[in-house]
Order: C-alpha cells, then structure tokens, then sequence
C-alpha cells in the first residue's frame, strides 16, 4: 500500500442539451427573466481597436447545421490584455455567448479585432479569439480557436498554430474575410474536421 | 498564472457513444490537440453582483406572478471546489430545468406535459467567500426524448460554472438520489466510471431541509485544480 492522494476529482461533464438557451441565453428560448443577459456585449461601446463581424456555422459530420449550439468566446482587448489580467479599455468583458438562428444554424456575433496576447513563456500568439462549443450530443465542451486571415506573418510564427502537425489542418483555425468582417465555419466532424483543443 | 491539472478524459463522458446517438455525428473524430494552458486559457471572464440580481437564484420566486410554481419545492445547495479542495469564491453558477411536470420553457419543447405560468426554469448565482451556493426551485419532472422509442431522461437540473480559468468552464447535469432512471439513461452511461456518476448525484440533505416548507439536495462541484508554482522554471507566482 502507498499513502493516498487527497485530490479531489473533477465534477464529470454532461451535455448542455437542446434548451441550453433556457439557462444561458432565456430570451433565444423564448421569454424574458433577468434584468440583462450576460454574454451579449463582448467588447463594450467604448473600446478601442477595429469593430468587426465574425458569422459562421458548425456542422455535424453529415454536413447539417448544428442549430443548438451555444458558442462562448473570450478574448484580449485591441493591447492583447485579457481582462482579468490586466487594465482594459472600461466595459469590455472579453467575453461572449453566441446562439444561432435556429432555423438555419447561421450565426454572428460583433465584437473587436483583438490584439496579439502574449503567452505563458512570453511569446508572441497571433490575434486569436477562444471559442467554447456545446450542444446536444457535445458530452463535453470543445475548445477552439479563431485566427484571422489577414494576420498570416502573425499566423505563420504562432506556437499553438504550429503545434499543429499538418499544416493544412491549420487552416480550419482561420478565418476568411468577407464583407464586412470574417467567417469562420466550423466542421465537428469529416475531410476538414476543425481543430479541437485539450487546453 | 498557473497551470491546470491535466483533465482526465477517462473520467469524464467519451464523446462518441452509439448508445446516445446523437453524439455519433457530433463527435470529433481527430484526436484533441494538448495543450499547455497559455494565457488566452489560463485567463477568464469574471463576474460581480452587477451583473444578476439577488432574486435570481429563487426559481419559485423569479418568474413567478399569480403564485408558487407547481411541484415539490427544494433548496439546492453546495460548494464549488477544486481538485486541490480549495473553495471557489466569486464564481458564476448557473441552472436550468424543466418545470414539476417534465416541460421545458423553451420554444422548441413541444412536449404535451403543461408549461406552468409561474415557473421560468433557470437561475444564477455568484459564490460566497468560501465557495457556497444555493438556490430555491422545485424538483424537475422526468421527461421523454428521441433516442430509443421509449427513452426518459431522469429528474435532472443543468449546471454552469466557470472557475477562473477558460479552461476550467464545465457545464453538467444535476440527478436526485435514488432515481431508477439513472441507471437506464444513455446520456449518463456515456461517463465510464461509476463512481464518477455517483458525482453527478445529489444527495438527500435532511438537516438542510427547512421544515414544513422545502426538502433540500447537496451538490458540490469540482473544477480543475491549480498546479503548485514551487520549483518551476519561470515562477511567476500564484
Ligand atoms: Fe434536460
């Protein structure tokens, strides 16, 4: 016999479910109950840095658009501050909840750009916004990450990117840029099946 | 900024099972990318007693207008800890259910049990100071979904939290001691262990319970440990 480790365990994920709304976002369920829902303000009227649109889709691995997910986002500010590590510009939390259009699975979310953070070594990363997905049939949250087309410099010496052994896998982690912003389409499964994190 | 305690895939729900089909089109079927926690996950949103009101954690009370909600009522309280069994204080839990009946109050349940008017089916709360949370509903009803022909999911509440880190954000479900739907249900046996899924279980917490009014469950939740800084290369503190 040896001692015993005295950590606890992690409480087991389950999925969010189809009504995922009814608890994190009421008023996409259908009815009004909080004095403001949180999420739906990421960056603030008043901080500074480039306003952009981000509009995308998940889909399944048959091609069909997954209707119920729920999308949380969180980002550094136009400096690469996250919020809680540093001094933003006031009113940007960073952070967002992002529910499509439930008849057609297409969903958006405003924000702006942000600037490049740097990580836990010191090294530059590019500018990237963290996405959090959930949904029926999601046993557990999948973490992802968005980067920006127009940043490839940037994108080309960033350590998460090139982590990624073949290169052309990195290319489901950039988003295109359209009129009036970006898309970002993301594949749970099949040929171009997006990069999923253990973060 | 500290990194987390590498999370035990073996212990949570496997992505793909067969037995809970919709995961089979849902599930990733590349291997995840590890990680080591940088800044974007080690960092998180926080939340203050700006953001919610005090009645947000009373389900009986916060959607309620000619009267109590229909059902059993129960007070539903707990800690949130981390592996270290540390408290969490300050962090943002949030639950949603379906109402006494099994109905959810959402646009796309179309179940033929009844909505109750007084009844919204979700609330929030921060934790105190050392990690306590509580709220006041009523015991959801067991409801039926397309998996098998005859497929019913426990009396069950979902639960948010969010840690201090990105990486720590976990959401769950919440089953009631001695349910005998637990057993059958495809959702909970995609988790390996038993043992895990006895964490997913509330116990019946009597001395909790406030006489002739509510019976009351404990649930504590656990989020990802924080690793000790001692003897890293680059000590950046706690
Ligand atoms: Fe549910």
């Amino acid at each position: 016999m040896v001692q015993k480790l005295d950590y606890l365990k992690e409480t087991p994920s389950q999925t969010a479910g189809p009504y995922v709304h009814i608890g994190l976002a009421p008023g996409d369920a259908g009815f009004d109950i909080y004095r403001h829902e949180l999420g739906r303000d990421i960056a603030g009227p008043d901080a500074s840095g480039t306003k952009i649109t981000v509009r995308g889709m998940v889909r399944d691995g048959t091609g069909a658009p997954v209707k119920d997910v729920l999308i949380e986002t969180w980002q550094a500010d136009a400096n690469g501050v996250y919020p809680d590590q540093g001094s933003v510009d006031p009113g940007f939390r960073g952070w967002g909840r992002v529910i499509p259009d439930f008849d057609t699975g297409e969903w958006a979310f405003d924000t702006i750009k942000p600037g490049a953070a740097k990580d836990q070594t010191g090294a530059v990363m590019a500018p990237h916004i963290n996405l959090w997905l959930v949904a029926r049939g999601i046993n557990l949250g999948l973490n992802t990450r968005l980067y920006f087309h127009d940043e490839m410099a940037a994108n080309a010496s960033d350590p998460v990117l090139n982590l990624i052994e073949q290169p052309v896998r990195r290319q489901t982690l950039i988003a295109e840029q359209v009129e009036g912003g970006y898309r970002f389409d993301i594949q749970l499964q099949g040929p171009s099946e997006t990069v999923f994190f253990d973060v | 900024m500290t990194q987390l305690f590498p999370r035990d895939r073996a212990w949570h729900p496997q992505a793909l099972d067969p037995n809970y089909k919709t995961s089979v089109t849902r599930s990733p079927r590349q291997p995840l990318l590890s990680l080591e926690g940088t800044t974007s996950e080690l960092s998180g949103p926080t939340f203050g007693h700006g953001d919610i009101d005090p009645l947000d954690n009373d389900l009986l009370r916060n959607f309620a207008t000619t009267g109590d909600p229909v059902g059993e009522r129960i007070l539903l309280h707990g800690r949130v800890l981390d592996e270290n069994a540390r408290p969490v204080p300050n962090t943002l839990v949030e639950i949603w259910q379906a109402n006494a009946g099994g109905r959810y109050r959402h646009k796309k349940d179309t179940y033929l049990a009844a909505i109750d008017p007084n009844f919204g089916g979700c609330g929030r709360t921060l934790t105190d100071d050392l990690g306590y949370y509580q709220f006041r509903t009523v015991k959801p009803g067991a409801y039926p979904w397309r998996n098998w022909v005859s497929s019913w999911r426990p009396a069950h509440i979902h639960v948010s939290v969010f840690g201090t880190s990105f990486a720590q954000r976990l959401i769950t479900q919440l089953y009631f001691e001695g349910d005998p739907l637990i057993a059958k249900c495809p959702i909970i046996n995609t988790i390996p262990n038993p043992r895990a899924i006895d964490q997913l279980v509330a116990a019946l917490d009597i001395n909790a319970s406030v006489p002739f009014d509510c019976l009351a469950y404990k649930f504590d939740i656990v989020l990802r440990g924080q690793r000790s800084t001692y003897f890293e290369n680059r000590p950046e503190g706690n």
